[in-house]
């Protein structure tokens, strides 16, 4: 990977309050790549995700420290456009999450946000999101009806298609399997390895084999500290630290 | 924590173990046939049965660690080293067996004088024994010990076939003997290649890094 890293997060600090959730967390994340962000609940995973599309603005009394990089742009800066930078990082998150509105307007929603108005490129919009997130053979005939009435696999495949359908460059995910069926747990991992060609996939997982099957780094976070990243196949073969260890061998605590 | 799983682990480590004892006594046995006449060369083909018997127990304790427990890291390193380890103790047990059967045919013989072979056999059990202990103690130096001293072993199975090649040159009726204890010789040989896979294997469990590769 000689690449420029797409995100570069150097000594980032978190506090809620006087809480600190995040301790000096140093990591580059690569473009075209699926990172599995892993580690018991309450680690620091989730807010670590949601700083790097600033949804942690949302929360009163949160301070940060250090630095994050998306590309040349400093993500913590306060004069930054928060929007822009949430149509180049979006985000996919563990509930299912669809706008009460029919299919077609849940995708069309971000493009309208960014100004497109035009009807034909629209339809092209969404009908390429909904092919890139393997939804489009199932709902191609039933745009216009209500996305509730899709069933929970198709809603999470929804709100990925919803999630690029403006094009961002990263795509944070906040543990998107969790409440879905194996099948359609197979299908959103399929889908991660064709999105990571034109995405950086960032990914929280609670389940170890979906971490081993579909990414290519894995991190381990404890305690708000990162205590190791790697290759994926090396974490889960011999990672080098005995906590990272512990965890995945299910011998922790 | 993964209490049960704790306990299956520990089983395959005595399993494996056992194995490696029978082994060990399998080769001893052959090799005490080598030096004294005996008839205990029955036992080694019953020992030799019980080695078939535990690699399959072991194998399929593993498949079903694999299977049930979906291991990883240090777990699924040690599950996957013992499956191939048993693999090379199966071996042994055979050879053993077939270096027995040999003597088998030796033993009415007036004159032997296997020697030289009685030293490589030497070589060859320490490497078994020494690469089943590094196992038990997961101790990547003897290990490497194991590894470095295969050369040891070869040295000797040339020198075994330098004199065996003079022992035919000075009397060509000896020539069926001669190839005899080459057979045997060369399964000596074989033996002490076993020991250094199953002595890399500890090295792999252990430390996670195969024989001629570089850490991940």
């Amino acid at each position: 990977m000689k690449q420029e890293p797409i995100i570069r997060c150097r000594k980032l600090s978190l506090w809620y309050s006087k809480t600190q959730a995040l301790k000096d967390i140093t990591i580059d994340f690569y473009p075209n790549s699926v990172n599995a962000l892993i580690g018991p609940s309450g680690c620091g995973k989730s807010t670590f995700i949601k700083t790097l599309n600033r949804l942690n603005d949302l929360i009163s009394e949160v301070r940060t420290e250090g630095e994050v990089f998306y590309r040349n742009t400093e993500i913590r800066d306060p004069g930054l456009d928060v929007t822009d930078l949430r149509k180049e990082i979006g985000m996919v998150f563990q509930k299912p999450n669809p706008f009460p509105m029919s299919i077609y307007d849940n995708i069309a929603y971000g493009p309208r946000t960014h100004g497109i108005r035009n009807r034909s490129e629209l339809d092209d919009i969404v009908e390429n999101a909904l092919k890139s997130a393997a939804l489009w053979d199932e709902t191609s005939d039933r745009l216009r009806k209500s996305a509730m009435g899709l069933s929970g696999g198709q809603q999470q495949r929804l709100c990925i298609a919803r999630a690029i359908a403006v094009q961002p460059q990263v795509l944070l995910m906040d543990e998107p399997t969790s409440a879905l069926d194996p099948i359609s747990t197979a299908k959103i991992e399929e889908l991660l390895s064709v999105l990571k060609e034109k995405f950086t996939i960032i990914i929280v997982t609670h389940n170890m084999q979906q971490a081993m099957r579909s990414s290519d780094t894995t991190s381990f976070f404890l305690l708000g500290e990162l205590v190791e990243s790697g290759n994926t196949e090396q974490v889960f073969s011999h990672p080098h630290d005995k906590r990272t260890e512990d965890y995945i061998t299910g011998r922790f605590g | 924590m993964r209490n049960a799983f704790e306990k299956q682990l520990s089983e395959l480590h005595t399993k494996l173990i056992e194995m490696g004892s029978f082994c060990e006594e399998a080769i001893k046995l052959s090799s005490q046939a080598l030096a004294i006449d005996t008839i205990t060369l029955g036992n080694v083909s019953l020992l030799k049965a019980k080695i078939e018997q535990m690699e399959r127990e072991i194998e399929s304790l593993c498949l079903k660690l694999l299977l049930l427990q979906q291991p990883v890291a240090g777990d699924l390193r040690q599950i996957s080293a013992a499956l191939k380890m048993i693999t090379d103790m199966e071996r042994i047990g055979d050879q053993a067996d077939d270096i027995a059967e040999i003597i088998g045919y030796l033993i009415h013989r007036n004159e032997r004088d296997c020697s030289l072979i009685v030293e490589m056999a030497g070589f060859t059990i320490t490497m078994v024994s020494e690469s089943i202990d590094a196992f038990i103690k997961q101790d990547t130096i003897l290990a490497q010990k194991v590894i470095d001293d295969d050369d040891k072993v070869d040295e000797a199975f040339l020198k075994v076939k330098q004199a065996l090649i003079a022992m035919i040159a000075k009397n060509p009726d000896n020539g069926g003997y001669a190839l005899d204890l080459l057979m045997i010789a060369k399964h000596y040989e074989r033996i002490g290649d076993n020991a250094v896979n199953i002595a890399s294997w500890v090295v792999f469990s252990v430390t996670g890094v195969h024989k001629g590769e570089t850490e991940l």
